[in-house]
């Protein structure tokens, strides 16, 4: 074992000894989130995560993030049972703070997202685990007046050299008591038992009976039902509408205006439905009108002709595309749509206004910046504004998205009851939380032996960054241009500028955020140039990313597992990406084939993954083949389109999904690694859609440049 | 004012006639295991069975329900197909976010109480009215197969 100093504890780790008996470990995981404000050295101990060791001997972790499939309630219990030497068998989850005993707020800012929980809980919460052993064995050893060094401990025991053990459970309540240590050693990872290994999930057994709580289950005594009437196209305002007739509708307790729109609430949700369609609103619709998909296409492709603001610059490109070691040429232009999360749990949110603050319940990803919005918004502290996270139905970064919660905030102080806001499937839609759509224009040159002298790529797309109110760094938005900036291929003469557009419909977190668009970009041109230089995709890769030792290294593994060396089964074909993101490394293979009448099926994904130390691998797997899937359904079909100002798509009808009939195998490998861990929620997705358009390029000789792949080009006539 | 029946209890229901099942399961008798998804009978979410059949209960006026069998997913485990999906859904752990899952489930236990032994174009053809946003549709194919095994070995 190596002794690891600590951080300063007072700022990260608090123990105490609970009134029932047993012992509470509070702890500090800083930065939680992309939004997170990392605690400052001086802030007041403000702990977001608790172990509580019981004399019957169970091991409960207090997860204070938002699971949403990728298993954090999981994930986290296993850091904290592993440095513990805990029983797997007795170790449990909380939420927090779902129990009405956690009334006072224990959140400082909190937020699920960017693929950083484990990232951001690996140490603190090892070391929190590890504390609490040393103490356990501090108080068996002064029971049995021996020195610590005699004891060690086996999955829920101190044991002595000679032999006699006790259990956690019963010496809990004494360790509370024995000091803190200030120094704790941390397990060699070859000791490891817990992590590393596929324990199963323990949020399943919820999630198969229909006990699971979301935030569509909450329900709040003396509660209502409220779904509104929101502006069709951005900035409509709303001019006339038949309240008399709505609320003479059964079950209607109240038509109120909101910021969010009109609302119509009553006793539960079809009512409240029905009134809103029977509201009839008239909008004062406004100049936003005159937006189309066309007309946004044509602003981006006359930007991305011109230069943008460069954030990313080797050597000089604009010289060397046309110097003399310039022997070949390629430019075209890429481009992606906007797309909605769909997250099959509708956006719903509960909220409670009361003389004393705002009680919120639901599946949200940022309670910590609830908090402080509403607050702000409502004239309140941050403490008056209490969040309860429930399950998520599907996060994928639109649940960082506060549009829910403000309006049942709003429309529970107007109807002076708790409400609970529910978005029809179509709202959800057209709710305006989208990835960027947009268009990159690449100049690329090619020396004599094939290998790229330069390339220059012009991205053009709204900024994220702005939208959620994050500053732009030297004038760039990181998420417009991640997964370009980070391009690892050996290319002397680089350039990557970023042109910002606006159109008034607004952008968000989706799954991979810039990477989603950025990879797929990158990944096609790199096709390209290999094609161009009559190279074998692969190889022209590996060639490139010889100084990239953590992209090649899963690039050779999946290619390997794949089998790209042998020719596919008659009639398929493959092609290949790769793609860091969050700290994780992947690579795929796609193997398509394509029908006569241009139908697209992808027949088999092969995922190489290198994401550092893996806590579970299953859930790693089960986290790259779900990206994957979204990914899917992205490539083939996702497109969220503007017609006179309006978002055409609302349901699963005319925004599809894959589903179990469409479905690829999907093989996983991990990449053994002693890296700290990368993000695994969202690394498996920018690899899809470029692996799967470059097989295509295989099975039919045409270069798709964008998405969603259109079929018809594939016809063959 | 209507009677249904679900699982093995009998309810008496005031709502107005279009309002769908889904609705009253969830927001009259509070039972909150099935869930909604889209309101159009496109995802599944909110399957249930009427009298044994897999239905969207969204998409079903409480009218047509009414003297009929409703089965939902917080009894679903009652029957000999329900709980032989249930034990390889845990066993595989098949649920990511779980939002779906109910849905899933419903539909699977349909399926095996009437084709014990499902080919892949049977699970195809079943289960493809369920959307899974978090995309276990391998894991569900795969439980769906250990499950109709362990019913064949007199589960
Ligand atoms: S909610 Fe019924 S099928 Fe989607
Ligand atoms: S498990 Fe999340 S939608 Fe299926």
């Amino acid at each position: 074992m190596q002794a690891r100093a600590l951080r300063s504890r007072r700022d990260f780790l608090k123990v105490s000894a609970l009134a029932t008996g047993g012992m509470l470990v509070a702890v500090t995981i800083p930065g939680i989130g992309r939004r997170a404000i990392a605690a400052s050295t001086d802030a007041p101990f403000a702990p977001n995560a608790f172990i509580r060791l019981t004399p019957d001997g169970t091991v409960t972790v207090v997860v204070g993030y938002s699971e949403m499939g990728q298993g954090v309630l999981t994930a986290v219990p296993m850091l904290v049972a592993e440095e513990l030497d805990a029983d797997w068998s007795r170790v449990r989850f909380e939420q927090a703070p779902s129990d009405p005993v956690y009334k006072n707020p224990l959140f400082g800012i909190q937020a699920t997202g960017g693929s950083t929980t484990v990232r951001a809980s690996w140490q603190p919460m090892r070391e929190a685990g590890a504390t609490a052993r040393a103490m356990l064995i501090a108080a068996a050893a002064r029971r049995w007046g021996v020195s610590p060094q005699e004891c060690h401990t086996v999955a829920g025991r101190v044991v002595h050299a000679d032999g006699r053990s006790l259990a956690y459970g019963e010496l809990a309540t004494d360790a509370a008591h024995e000091p803190v240590p200030t120094q704790v050693a941390l397990k060699d990872p070859r000791q490891f038992r817990i992590l590393g290994q596929s324990l199963d999930r323990l949020d399943t057994p919820l999630k198969i009976d229909g006990s699971g709580r979301f935030g569509i289950d909450v329900r709040v005594p003396g509660g209502y039902t409220a779904v509104l009437a929101r502006p069709p196209v951005p900035g409509a305002k709303p001019r006339h509408w038949n309240a008399a007739h709505a609320k003479s509708l059964p079950g209607v307790k109240a038509i109120v205006e909101v910021p969010g729109g009109i609302a119509a609430v009553a006793d539960g949700y079809w009512n409240a439905k029905k009134a809103r369609d029977a509201l009839d609103v008239q909008w004062d619709l406004g100049a936003n009108t005159a937006y189309s998909s066309d007309g946004i296409r044509r602003t981006f492709l006359a930007l991305a002709q011109g230069s943008g603001t460069v954030a990313r610059q080797d050597g000089d490109a604009a010289a060397a595309l046309h110097g003399p070691t310039a022997t070949k040429h390629l430019d075209a232009v890429y481009e992606v749509p906007y797309l909605a999360h769909a997250c099959m749990e509708p956006m719903n949110a509960t909220a409670s206004v009361t003389a004393d603050g705002i009680d919120v319940w639901g599946s949200v990803q940022a309670p910590g910046a609830i908090q402080q919005a509403l607050a702000a918004a409502f004239h309140l502290k941050p403490d008056q504004i209490r969040v309860t996270t429930t399950l998520l139905g599907g996060g994928f970064g639109r649940r960082f998205g506060l549009d829910y919660v403000f309006d049942a905030a709003f429309v529970s102080k107007a109807v002076g009851a708790p409400v609970h806001v529910m978005y029809p499937r179509e709202d959800d839609m057209h709710a305006q939380f989208y990835r960027p759509a947009a268009l990159l224009r690449f100049d690329a040159a090619l020396g004599r032996d094939g290998m790229p002298v330069a390339l220059r790529m012009n991205t053009v797309c709204a900024s994220i960054a702005k939208a959620a109110h994050m500053p732009l760094h030297d004038g760039i938005d990181s998420f417009a241009v991640e997964g370009l900036t980070a391009c690892p291929y050996r290319i002397p003469n680089l350039r990557i500028e970023w042109s910002e557009s606006e159109p008034p419909y607004s952008v968000w977190f989706w799954r991979s955020v810039g990477h989603s668009q950025n990879i797929f970009f990158v990944e096609g041109i790199v096709d390209e140039l290999a094609v161009a230089a009559g190279k074998d995709p692969y190889e022209y890769r590996r060639d490139l990313l010889g100084g990239a030792p953590r992209y090649r290294g899963v690039l050779e593994l999946a290619a390997e597992k794949a089998g790209w060396s042998k020719p596919p089964a008659p009639g398929r074909h493959r092609g290949i990406a790769v793609g860091e993101s969050f700290g994780s490394y992947v690579a795929e293979v796609a193997e398509v084939s394509v029908g006569p009448d241009g139908a697209v099926k992808v027949h088999r994904v092969v995922c190489a993954v290198d994401c550092g130390r893996v806590v579970n691998p299953r859930i790693v797997e089960r986290q790259m083949e779900s990206a994957i899937v979204y990914g899917l359904s992205a490539a083939l079909y996702g497109r969220i389109t503007i017609e006179h100002g309006r978002v055409q798509q609302s349901n699963f009808n005319d925004y599809p999904v894959v589903r179990i009939d469409e479905m690829p195998q999907v093989e996983v490998v991990i990449l053994p690694s002693t890296e700290n861990p990368g993000g695994v929620g969202e690394p498996g997705l920018p690899p899809l859609a470029p692996a799967v358009v470059n097989a295509i390029y295989a099975a039919t000789g045409k270069r798709l440049r964008s998405l969603p792949i259109d079929t018809g080009a594939l016809r063959r006539a | 004012m209507y009677t249904l029946h679900v699982n093995g209890k009998t309810h008496s229901v005031e709502v107005t006639p279009d309002t769908p099942l889904l609705w009253v399961l969830r927001d009259t008798l509070n039972m909150t295991g099935t869930k909604f998804g889209c309101g159009e009978a496109l995802c599944g979410a909110c399957t249930v069975h009427l009298d044994g059949v897999p239905v969207r209960s969204c998409s079903i006026p409480v009218s047509a329900a009414a003297g009929k069998h409703v089965t939902t997913i917080e009894a679903v485990g009652a029957t000999a197909a329900g709980r032989a999906v249930q034990k390889a859904w845990l066993a595989l752990d098949v649920p990511q976010c779980g939002y779906c899952q109910s849905g899933q489930i419903m539909s699977a236990a349909a399926l095996l109480a009437r084709k014990p032994a499902p080919t892949d174009a049977d699970i195809d053809a079943a289960m493809a009215g369920n959307i899974c946003r978090c995309g276990t549709y391998n894991q569900i194919r795969a439980a769906i197969k250990d499950a109709a095994a362990d019913l064949g070995h007199g589960g």
